[in-house]
């Protein structure tokens, strides 16, 4: 299966591509909000995938703030990341009402089969790979999100036909 | 009349393939040739039956679950779409089920029954009545009304509502004020505040518009956990629908007040669910916890007076309104007023959501209601309260769920999630994790916190290796202690609870 990489390389196509003004965009069309930073945050890795280093010096200056302190910010919030992540975001809920469902064997067979860690990257960069406490889904657990979708009852078995479903998709498309 | 059927569209349905469910009943109706009204409703928080399947055809609705998307042809050739009930997974009329009819659901009273974007079937079953009643009233008597209900913050520290809502109320009119719902639900085991926003939005529009209306508020922010999607994607729908039937904006209802709202999505910090670091996080700041005083309901977001109240304690207030005080004041026991949401989860058969008044023992709950664990061994421990709060092994289950009567064991309700384990469960483990979360959760502003919880996993890592267990043993307790005593906030200040009652508990588990 895939190796890991600590230090991905930036990907192609359009996510992941930016430029300032692509910046400034996003953060012109929020600033005006009290409490800004957060709602640009989001925006600007909803559309490049990631909060490049070169958008932290666009937004100090537009909120009038320093470059440590958006830095400091981006890097309090786990969900915010400076680097571009794989095609899907694989997050596994190890929040206690999943441990009792038996999430910590959920985890390492997820992490066997994709050959990566937590905060990793898959080879292909099909998967990155994330903990989560929570999703909320806890009468159904074990929980995964992929992506926007959170999957209940998972097991090893469904995770593979799901891990299994998305590749073979990924080939079609290409 | 055409039938209607209902598939829930709720996280949890969602999470089990309910789309694909309601894609294949479609289909399997249109090959037919049958005509049927697909209702995406929410759901009734029967969790382990989701997604819950309704079969309306004027006479109840008849209910079948599990239903995923492998059993959906099976269950149309058995006659689900005739509402036939010979199928094994046919619950017969979902209103007879008796999860649901022990059950005493006032806030949650509409859940599972409407499509939760219509604002048609929202007034059709009570809906804005509590808001109609408030615009009578001053927002002294609307407070007043909060007041007598015994309301307390169903966010975990059961800290009378109205308190908060009567101090911003006294704060100078001539200034802005804000209502900020708590929507970052982190605690693992609980899932009520999501199903009210995924399930009933306008319950809790309605729950902000009246404290706004009270207070003399006219900003509202709903800061939700970034975990929640769908509740996110609800939410915006409703709001800006609720906008366009006058129910927010610059004129709410006639009333020449206005009210805005807005969601404000979190970023993964469970610390930002205290109340405090999510007042910074809504400056835009990093979620670092405040020293209180100043309360923030006199100097809270962007220095003004501000209501920080959870999701469940707003959504409680229409039914408070609508119905009256003592209606609500009525249910309940000892200085626990009115119902408690609890939610069932972890390894139990029957886990889902469950409101009751305070009160009902937390056996009731396990054994009446849970059946019992999923992997059908016996239970050994439950965490009720979410990750800061107790571990209760079975000599504890006999206690009533009331604030005071947990708060005697040393335990708490808090938000009122109940996390079930079965025999196979390490609690030394447990204890572990709970210093191993505050460790990755922590903010870092206080001490105890910050380095408390990094020593506290060293120190549970040498007593479990079995390195001079009693000296380690003597230093966690002095550490848990520190941390109780020495920490800003909840965080660090309760990290030590399932710490504590797995050393006092289950002490063979730890030292094993």
């Amino acid at each position: 299966m895939a190796t890991p990489t600590e230090y991905p390389l930036p990907t192609e196509g359009a996510e992941g591509e930016w430029n300032e003004d692509s910046i400034r965009q996003e953060v012109n069309a929020l600033r005006h909000k009290p409490g800004a930073l957060l709602p640009i945050l989001h925006a600007i890795q909803d559309r490049i995938g990631y909060i490049p280093e070169g958008a932290v010096a666009v937004i100090a200056e537009a909120l009038q703030q320093t470059r440590a302190e958006i830095h400091g910010v981006i890097s309090f919030y786990h969900h915010f990341r400076t680097r571009p992540a794989g095609t899907h975001v694989l997050q596994i809920c190890r929040a206690e009402a999943c441990q009792s469902m038996g999430c910590r064997a959920l985890e390492s067979h997820i992490q066997q089969r994709l050959g990566i860690g937590f905060h990793q990257t898959t080879h292909d960069r099909e998967f990155t790979l994330e903990p989560v406490y929570c999703l909320g889904n806890c009468a159904c657990a074990p929980s995964i999100r992929l992506d926007d979708r959170i999957l209940g009852r998972m097991t090893p078995e469904k995770f593979d036909l799901l891990a299994e479903q998305l590749t073979t998709s990924t080939l079609e498309v290409q | 009349m055409a039938i209607r059927i209902y598939v829930p569209c709720d996280t949890t349905a969602l999470s089990l393939g309910a789309d694909e469910v309601a894609r294949q009943i479609q289909q399997a109706a249109d090959d037919r040739g049958q005509s049927i009204t697909l209702v995406r409703n929410g759901s009734r928080g029967l969790c382990w039956l989701e997604p819950l399947v309704e079969v309306d055809t004027g006479q109840g609705r008849i209910a079948y679950g599990p239903v995923e998307p492998d059993d959906v042809s099976a269950l149309i050739e058995a006659g689900l779409l005739e509402a036939r009930r010979d199928h094994e997974s046919c619950l017969g009329n979902i209103e007879d089920h008796p999860y649901l009819k022990r059950q005493q659901r006032l806030t949650f009273a509409r859940i599972g029954l409407t499509d939760p974007l219509s604002i048609d079937d929202y007034r059709d079953h009570g809906g804005f009545q509590g808001l109609a009643r408030a615009v009578e009233l001053s927002g002294q008597a609307i407070v007043d009304q909060v007041k007598e209900s015994g309301l307390r913050g169903r966010g975990g520290a059961a800290f009378p509502t109205s308190i908060k809502w009567q101090t911003v109320l006294d704060q100078p009119d001539d200034q802005q004020k804000y209502i900020v719902c708590n929507a970052d639900e982190g605690d693992s085991g609980s899932f009520a505040d999501r199903l009210v926003m995924e399930c009933d939005p306008y319950l809790l529009i309605e729950g902000m518009v009246i404290a706004g209306l009270a207070v003399g508020a006219d900003q509202g922010f709903i800061y939700l956990r970034e975990e929640y999607p769908v509740a996110h994607r609800i939410l915006d729908e409703a709001i800006a629908r609720a906008e366009a039937e006058g129910y927010l904006g610059a004129d709410v209802r006639g009333t020449g007040q206005s009210f805005y709202l807005e969601v404000r999505l979190a970023a993964g910090a469970y610390i930002c669910g205290e109340e405090t670091s999510l007042l910074e996080s809504l400056e835009g700041k990093r979620g670092l916890v405040r020293a209180k005083p100043p309360l923030p309901a006199i100097h809270g977001l962007f220095g003004q007076p501000t209501i920080v109240n959870n999701v469940l304690s707003l959504a409680t207030v229409p039914f408070i309104l609508a119905q009256g005080a003592s209606a609500y004041a009525d249910v309940g026991m000892g200085r626990s007023r009115g119902t408690l949401p609890i939610q069932l989860a972890g390894n139990i058969r029957q886990g889902g959501l469950i409101e009751l008044g305070f009160g009902v023992t937390l056996r009731e709950i396990l054994e009446d209601f849970g059946s019992g664990t999923l992997s059908g061994r016996p239970m050994k421990a439950v965490q009720v309260g979410g990750p800061l709060m107790a571990y209760l092994p079975e000599s504890q289950w006999d206690t009533p769920m009331d604030y005071e009567a947990f708060a005697g064991l040393g335990a708490g309700i808090g938000h009122g999630g109940v996390v079930v384990f079965d025999d196979t469960v390490d609690m030394g483990a447990q204890a572990r994790f709970a210093m191993e979360f505050c460790a990755v959760e922590s903010c870092g502003k206080c001490t105890p916190c910050r380095i408390g919880s990094v020593r506290g996993v060293e120190v549970i890592d040498r007593i479990r290796a079995g390195e001079r267990p009693e000296e380690n043993l003597a230093l966690l307790e002095d550490l848990c202690e520190t941390m109780v005593d020495g920490s800003l906030c909840a965080m660090g200040g309760m990290t030590p609870f399932p710490v504590q009652s797995v050393m006092k508990h289950f002490p063979d588990d730890l030292t094993g």
